[in-house]
């Protein structure tokens, strides 16, 4: 509304400098034109794209890497307010804000311990290599993807970069709690029927979460780089880095047609799972954008509350390289275009120099 | 009278720099009319030939070619400057077209040769030609050994380059 | 038929046979506009060069792309943008100057509108001018349904449901138009024959008749002199130049035009570069899918203040429906520029400035049209939808009006 009212008053005063541009006669005539139009196209663009955009794409909050805990329990005590201030009852709010703080100061706590890698392999295959595969360390899948899905409802992911792409403190708040980590609750209610196919383990204490932890970052600091042809570039050999993020990210339910990547779970078992085909994400960077896909995988039910898909707990850098692989696939000829637009538009400078030139000495005659 | 010379030369210069940005965008067009990258990668056909039957003809598609691929039987001698050794065999690879007018010869196991249906050319097992109008032997495409049963053809590698050196000798000398 | 000569040069075997001097002369060097004109008179020349950039640009994009529901997103996003040696430039200046022809369409118009250029001799300029921007909108249209993204699927949705608002037959034509009952295959098989053969050619012989229009009655000048061109001619081909109002069309009038075409064209490829999510909508990007309609779906803004109208009647008045009144206004907007020769009753050919009345009614309907076009892509809820109401009724009651007010000057000026 009040965005409104400042268009609007914008638009009058522009009119009204219009009209006076048009009497100002020591300025050229030519330039004043250019000056009336370019103010009336400026203005239209604004109103039609930057405008527009933040009309109908409202802000929310910043993406936070944090994984402390700090965002959910904001969220819900603006929940909490808003019902209270329509009169509700938020009793129900204040007893999950309460465990949400309890949950979240444990993570932090668990993230002060130092872990011990070795009890932690020792957890880690007691109770996690079941399902999971760690490929790097040589526990191999047990299940090919479609029968892990089928078993599960979606593949289970392999564990090989786990301690790398996902946060720390995510990595052990997922271990205690998947359903609370990913926010996806809306999915599996605590008094629902559906059960996420990863049981919780809060039956665990702190120091053997910190030890898992501990391990995990252990296996991934010994994966090997990917391996790329010999005399690849730079930007190939970043473009495999990004791609083995992206496929251990992203990949156990999204597709990347142009990259010739298909999804681990099937389109029917992903329907079958969260009640929708996750989309083919080749022409993500386009349709989304960098800035909004930042944020969305930073935390998708702030940008599309009720989605299916979860909070996935990358890193910073994890969530960039992720970025950066969608651009590298979806927008594969960025850096040519970057490399010919200044070329070009240098050549078009000095043919308007040229043009100009030519036009003043034809005009000498004429005036 | 120097004047109007003047306005010439820029209404000419402004041409010239106009036609030097014409010439750029023809660049871009030309290009855009080569083979795409999914055309260029799908120039290598990989052949599995341990899956070959000895003097029975393979035919692959490379690059919308036929291309023969034939086993030698331990009764039918390798020929120098023609046959492959993969592994433990001799095999002869070439492209199926006669080269006469460009027909696919059709092989006969019995008699061990290629037979042209169109104007009766005949080639013998390693491809050399022996009856009819083709001026000269089938010919070889690029191939690399990859393993004792694997070749790619398309790419090129020393054995190939030794046979294609060898071939334009002999036909220096023919 | 007259012996020839041998001819002593190649030029002058032509000109035998073709007469090149002559045409060249009638054409080009003794084609007359007037002297008193700005940058704005280049306008023309400018479309001239985008039309020919996008039909240039068009003929690349057409070698690869597929017009099959299955196959055109890709054929469009992976084969052309991604794998197609220069593909990307190719659909990006086509993109952009589909928006970009429409900036300056606008800007061509208006400038017609406010030097007061299709009055007095002049109505068949506007004519065909306009009937090229029925014929550009048409191309527009068609062309965006091509990439086959959520925008184009629905953006033909609702504008061939549009269709079905005409009384009796409109469910028929409906489907007839698609070819099937929903946006189907059908649909963009024949939107691509249009938006590549019909429409083109249409657009080309459109062209050719508005330059001719323009031959006659001359083009208008600044201040909307009238004055005879016979003379102001003989003037300049006497040597005296300076003194004679007009300019020859070669090299006077179109080394100006290249000047400006030269300098719009940095800004154009500046935007082609660097900035063409404006006409190249992110929703787009996305595979168009039936079953799930964007949250947001707007046209592009060229056509936004007709969208506007057509949606700014939002509930019903006097017993008629609120769909039934956008279709009339909607109807009433595209066509009512058309009647604009007709509807101006002053004989005072000014720029709008100068004019006592006319300057006032034209600033309010440019401030109006901005109100529609910006309002026209916010979601039309709450008091977005009362501006747009607003905003429509001014729109029509501008016009209504417009007969009436030029009398009124016409008296004030004493029909000059």
């Amino acid at each position: 509304m009040f965005s409104l009212i400042v268009g609007l008053v914008v638009a009058v005063v522009l009119l009204v400098v219009n009209i006076v541009l048009l009497k100002i006669s020591f300025v050229p005539k030519e330039l004043r034109i250019l000056t009336i139009i370019s103010i009336m196209v400026g203005y239209v663009y604004w109103g039609f794209e930057p405008f527009a955009h933040h009309e109908m794409h409202p802000h929310v909050a910043e993406a936070s890497y944090e994984f402390d805990g700090k965002g959910d329990i904001e969220a819900l005590e603006a929940q909490a307010k808003e019902i209270e201030a329509k009169g509700g009852d938020r009793s129900a709010l204040d007893t999950e804000i309460a465990q949400t703080k309890e949950f979240w100061s444990n993570v932090v706590a668990i993230s002060e311990l130092s872990g011990n890698v070795e009890t932690g392999s020792e957890l880690v295959v007691a109770n996690c290599t079941a399902c999971h595969s760690i490929e790097s360390e040589g526990f191999p899948k047990l299940m090919e993807d479609t029968d892990a899905a089928a078993a599960y409802g979606v593949t289970p992911p392999d564990l090989s970069l786990a301690g790398r792409i996902y946060d720390k403190n995510y990595l052990a708040a997922f271990i205690i709690n998947p359903v609370k980590a990913m926010h996806i609750e809306h999915k599996y209610p605590v008094t629902g029927s559906k059960v996420f196919p990863m049981p919780g383990s809060d039956w665990m204490s702190n120091q053997e979460i910190a030890d898992m932890v501990a391990y995990l970052q252990e296996v991934a600091s010994k994966v090997d780089a990917p391996t790329v042809a010999d005399g690849a570039s730079d930007f190939e050999i970043a473009k495999a880095k990004n791609k083995e993020v992206f496929e251990a990210a992203c990949v156990r339910c999204h597709s990347m047609e142009y990259a010739g990547i298909d999804a681990k779970t099937s389109a029917e078992a992903m329907r079958e799972y969260i009640g929708a085909t996750p989309p083919d994400l080749s022409q993500h960077i386009r349709s989304r954008g960098a800035d909004y896909l930042h944020n969305f995988i930073n935390d998708p039910q702030r940008k599309l509350p009720g989605t299916g898909m979860p909070r996935v707990g990358l890193t910073l850098e994890a969530e960039k390289q992720v970025v950066d692989y969608m651009e590298q696939i979806g927008d594969s000829k960025k850096q040519e275009r970057e490399a010919l637009g200044p070329i070009v538009l240098i050549y078009l400078t000095i043919l308007a120099v040229f043009a100009l030139l030519w036009k003043k000495q034809i005009w000498k005659k004429l005036h | 009278m120097i004047n109007e010379s003047r306005r010439g030369f820029m209404g000419k210069a402004f041409g010239a720099v106009a036609a030097v940005g014409a010439v750029g965008s023809l660049v871009a067009m030309k290009r855009s009319w080569d083979p795409l990258p999914s055309v260029m990668a799908a120039g290598f056909t990989t052949v599995d030939m341990s899956k070959l039957e000895e003097n029975k003809l393979e035919i692959v598609k490379w690059q919308g070619k036929p291309i023969f691929l034939l086993k030698f039987a331990a009764d039918m001698p390798a020929v120098e400057k023609r046959s492959v050794k993969v592994g433990e065999h001799y095999y002869s690879v070439m492209i199926g077209l006669c080269t006469h007018l460009g027909c696919i010869p059709a092989y006969s196991s019995a008699n061990k040769q290629f037979k042209c249906a169109c104007h009766g050319g005949e080639f013998n097992a390693a491809g050399i030609h022996t009856f009819g109008p083709p001026p000269r032997p089938l010919d070889i495409p690029p191939f690399a050994i990859k393993d004792e049963n694997t070749i790619v053809l398309g790419e090129s590698s020393p054995e190939y380059e030794a046979l294609i050196a060898s071939l334009s000798t002999d036909n220096n000398i023919a | 038929m007259a012996e020839f000569e041998k001819a002593n040069s190649i030029g002058e075997w032509f000109d035998q046979r073709l007469n090149t001097s002559g045409f060249w002369r009638v054409m080009m060097t003794e084609y007359w506009i007037p002297k008193n004109i700005n940058f704005l008179w280049a306008m023309g020349a400018l479309l001239a060069m985008l039309f020919t950039l996008l039909l240039v640009t068009g003929i690349f994009l057409l070698m690869y792309y597929k017009p099959d529901v299955n196959m055109a997103f890709d054929s469009v996003n992976y084969t052309i943008m991604q794998e197609v040696a220069y593909g990307w430039i190719f659909r990006n200046i086509h993109g952009v100057g589909a928006s970009v022809v429409f900036l300056v369409i606008y800007i061509h118009m208006f400038t017609g509108i406010y030097y007061g250029s299709y009055k007095k001799g002049r109505e068949m300029i506007w004519l065909s001018g306009m009937l090229l921007f029925v014929l550009f909108s048409a191309e527009g249209f068609s062309g965006y349904m091509l990439p086959w993204g959520q925008m184009s699927y629905w953006a033909a949705y609702v504008i061939t449901e549009i269709f079905g608002g005409i009384p009796f037959i409109g469910d028929e034509l409906v489907i007839w138009i698609r070819g099937n009952f929903y946006v189907a295959d059908a649909t963009l098989t024949r939107f691509f024959m249009l938006h590549v053969l019909l429409i083109p050619l249409a657009i080309l012989g459109a062209i050719v008749f508005h330059f001719y229009t323009l031959r006659f009655p001359h083009v208008n000048n600044e201040e909307g002199e009238f004055f005879d061109y016979k003379e102001e001619s003989e003037k300049y081909l006497a040597g005296n130049q300076k003194e004679s109002k007009v300019i020859a069309f070669w090299p006077d009038f179109l080394s100006k035009d290249f000047m400006v075409i030269s300098i719009f064209m940095i800004f154009f490829f500046y935007l082609v570069f660097y900035h063409n999510a404006f006409a190249m909508d992110p929703v787009n990007f996305d595979k168009a899918d039936g079953l799930k309609t964007p949250a947001h779906i707007y046209p592009e803004w060229y056509f936004l203040w007709s969208y506007e109208v057509l949606r700014g009647f939002f509930f019903d008045i006097a017993g008629i429906s609120g769909k039934s009144l956008g279709l009339i206004a909607f109807g009433f907007a595209q066509i009512i520029f058309v009647l604009l020769p007709w509807l101006d009753k002053s004989p005072m050919v000014k720029p709008a400035n100068q004019r006592p009345v006319f300057k006032y009614w034209f600033w309010i309907l440019m401030a109006d049209l901005f109100v529609l076009t910006i309002f026209g892509k916010l979601p039309p809820t709450g008091i977005n939808a009362w501006v747009g109401f607003y905003a429509s009724i001014s729109f029509i009651v501008l016009f209504l009006a417009l007969p009436y007010l030029t009398k009124l000057e016409a008296k004030m000026v004493g029909g000059k």
